[in-house]
């Protein structure tokens, strides 16, 4: 499909445009971060930042959302009966999310949209959902995505790519959902040949100015027991303080718990985000907790990203290299690290 | 700084070489700028991966509670205030610690000079005494240290360890004349639904990530209320309601034993000033009790302790 273009100005004038029939989400600034956020005008958005504080997880698994209703009332005859929470459900539209963030939702299809299993709302969500993901010309330094499967320019996951050219975007298509939003807006005109190679030259710069490399190529071969059982874990562990930063700014940290909360005669089901970092993630209703040292959360949390996904899946780790939980985590424990130390 | 650093690896390697302790407890440089990783050394070759600079500011007490073994620990003044702490507490011996008092001159705010950068890049940072130098792609910015510090550290009046077994340089002059609670008076003065609508809008961006509390050298119970389950205290949901029982709960626990070492707002992904109401619960208690928290092993929290001459009436 041919790229097209568009003049940011009238770029602006189309996010107007396209917030009479999408819910639009997009990066707003929140004090000295940007985070995705519904917005209700164009000129709300912030790309000022190379890329927003929590990931756009959110927007596709809430941290918090109520499934069902019910009432507790014996007398009642409708107690017990869980209802569903009706939910809007109506076209969104993600705008400005990067290229790691939209890999990371097909890896989360991988748990929620499954042959034997389909979370209803996650599935629901990615049908009515359009990405319109926005390259990155100028990485940082904890981005390592062109080490783990995705790339500052890299169009998995997405259907639309802006990339920043001076005055213009330059909009790859990337799947018919994508081209479909652009012809209904009527955003036609192609790309000139000298626009896509100032496309180029900036795919290329910024590939090169991405230093941050980690290997991946070995997880799969080591053997699973001796990496569980290696020394290492007792030095990665040691300054961690068990919050929950890593896996709540991951975007691919899909865990969640559920909670039914009643109010007089009526309830809720919710669900919510939840962390192998807490120590009542694996608490048994017996008092027994299976990962009640900090160190066997912790092994859990990289375990699970590097080792038990790749061997699962075979399609590689459980990790984008956003480098948001290197930048976040207030003790600088640094997955770059614990890469080298399971792969190596 | 290169000479603390330089001064900090010899006495760890003395120490861990004469088994006078079993592990140095310090900084190790950071992976990106304006960070630090705290470790713990256990062998004299491990000495030199020791550092320090102005982003030394997470308060190493945090790894002090139920250790075992005999422990060098590098101090700040805060840090050492909540050492004192946990010894009334009992949760670390006094004869299991070797205080190297380091005088602070203020750690910086991270975030601060992020806000100076307006989405730049920082590549690397270096410190003389008064200024920090930022480098980046095409740039090099000088900033005034002291308007970057951590907030807590801009009105701190104990920069000196108040308990160590040696300290590492001469003490720095300990800050005088500062106005601690300019902040809590302004939030005092408001009506209460401006002051409601005040710790509303403070807290509505928490994730509930729980990285204030766990920062916090001063919460160390085995199970906290809000992970206990049987009964549970708390929704777990991000209800603004239990966000906020949560913050003042936890607040109202460390009334009369929070250092203000701002560990809790540092760690914050969300950069919510938490110590507002950490700050209050210490004006209080100061007004109530004339008590500052950890500045001598003689004295505990008047929380946790009981004595006759207590001037409310109600307690005799
Ligand atoms: S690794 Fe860092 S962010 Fe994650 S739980 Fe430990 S201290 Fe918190
Ligand atoms: S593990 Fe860290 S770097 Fe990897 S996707 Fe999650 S937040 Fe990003
Ligand atoms: S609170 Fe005081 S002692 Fe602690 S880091 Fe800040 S200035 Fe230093
Ligand atoms: S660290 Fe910040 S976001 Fe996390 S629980 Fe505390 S106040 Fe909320």
């Amino acid at each position: 499909m041919a790229d097209r273009v568009i003049k940011k100005s009238e770029f602006i004038e189309l996010i107007d445009r396209l917030l009479e029939s999408y819910r639009v989400y997009a990066p707003v600034r929140q004090q000295d971060m940007t985070n995705f956020q519904e917005i209700s005008a164009a000129d709300q958005v912030d790309l000022s930042l190379a890329n927003t504080t929590m990931s756009p997880k959110s927007i596709m698994l809430p941290q918090s959302e109520t499934m069902f209703e019910f009432n507790v009332d014996k007398t009642s005859d409708q107690a017990a009966i869980l209802r569903e929470t009706e939910k809007d459900l109506s076209p969104r539209l993600i705008f400005g999310i990067r290229p790691c963030d939209a890999k990371a939702f097909q890896l989360l299809d991988l748990n929620f949209d499954t042959v034997a299993y389909k979370d209803p709302w996650w599935v629901a969500r990615r049908k009515t959902t359009t990405l319109m993901g926005l390259a990155c010309n100028a990485p940082c330094s904890t981005c390592f995505c062109t080490s783990v499967g995705s790339g500052p320019f890299a169009p998995e996951g997405l259907d639309l790519l802006l990339v920043d050219v001076d005055d213009y975007f330059l909009i790859q298509v990337i799947t018919e959902k994508g081209e479909k939003l652009l012809n209904e807006e009527g955003i036609e005109t192609e790309a000139a040949g000298a626009m896509k190679q100032a496309a180029l030259a900036s795919e290329k710069s910024s590939l090169q100015s991405i230093k941050s490399v980690v290997s991946a190529a070995s997880l799969a071969q080591h053997d699973t027991k001796t990496l569980f059982d290696s020394d290492f874990w007792e030095e990665v562990q040691f300054a961690c303080i068990n919050c929950g930063v890593c896996t709540f700014v991951c975007p691919t940290c899909w865990c969640f718990d559920i909670q039914d909360e009643v109010h007089k005669d009526n309830g809720i089901r919710l669900r919510n985000w939840d962390s192998c970092m807490f120590p009542l993630f694996t608490l048994h209703g017996s008092g027994h907790n299976p990962r009640a040292q900090k160190l066997q959360r912790l092994r859990q949390r990289f375990m699970h990203k590097l080792k038990y996904f790749v061997d699962k899946y075979d399609k590689g780790v459980a990790c984008v290299g956003c480098g948001r939980c290197v930048q976040q985590c207030p003790v600088n424990i640094d997955i770059r690290e614990v890469f080298r130390l399971m792969n190596d | 700084m290169v000479s603390l650093k330089e001064k900090m690896i010899h006495r760890a390697l003395l120490l861990l070489s004469e088994r006078k302790v079993d592990a140095v407890l310090g900084f190790q440089r950071g992976t990106i700028p304006m960070m630090s990783h705290p470790i713990l050394i256990r062998h004299p070759e491990g000495a030199d991966q020791l550092h320090w600079d102005s982003f030394c500011s997470t308060n190493l007490a945090n790894y002090l509670p139920q250790r075992k073994e005999r422990i060098a620990i590098f101090a700040k003044g805060c840090d050492s205030r909540n050492i004192v702490l946990q010894i009334l507490e009992n949760q670390i011996k006094r004869e299991q610690l070797y205080i190297i008092g380091v005088p602070c001159q203020g750690m910086l705010d991270r975030r601060k000079v992020q806000a100076e950068l307006n989405g730049r890049e920082l590549l690397g940072v270096r410190e003389t005494s008064q200024h920090l130098h930022l480098l980046g792609e095409g740039f090099m910015d000088s900033l005034e240290r002291s308007s970057y510090l951590q907030e807590n550290c801009a009105i701190c009046t104990h920069r000196n360890a108040v308990i160590h077994d040696e300290l590492l340089v001469e003490p720095v002059l300990e800050q005088e004349g500062v106005d601690r609670y300019e902040d809590v008076r302004a939030i005092e003065a408001m009506t209460a639904s401006k002051r409601w609508s005040y710790f509303e809008e403070l807290l509505a961006p928490c994730i509930r990530c729980y990285a204030c509390r766990n920062a916090c050298p001063m919460c160390f119970c085995p199970v906290c209320f809000v992970d206990e389950s049987t009964p549970q205290w708390l929704g777990k949901s991000i209800d603004p309601t239990d966000t906020k029982t949560f913050h003042f709960l936890r607040a109202y626990h460390l009334a009369g034993r929070c250092t203000d070492c701002g560990n809790c707002e540092r760690a914050c992904p969300m950069s919510i000033k938490v110590r507002q109401l950490t700050k209050k619960l210490e004006k209080d208690i100061l007004e109530l009790y004339g008590y500052e928290a950890g500045l001598s092993l003689d004295q505990s929290p008047p929380l946790d302790t009981y004595s006759p001459d207590d001037p409310q009436e109600f307690i005799r």
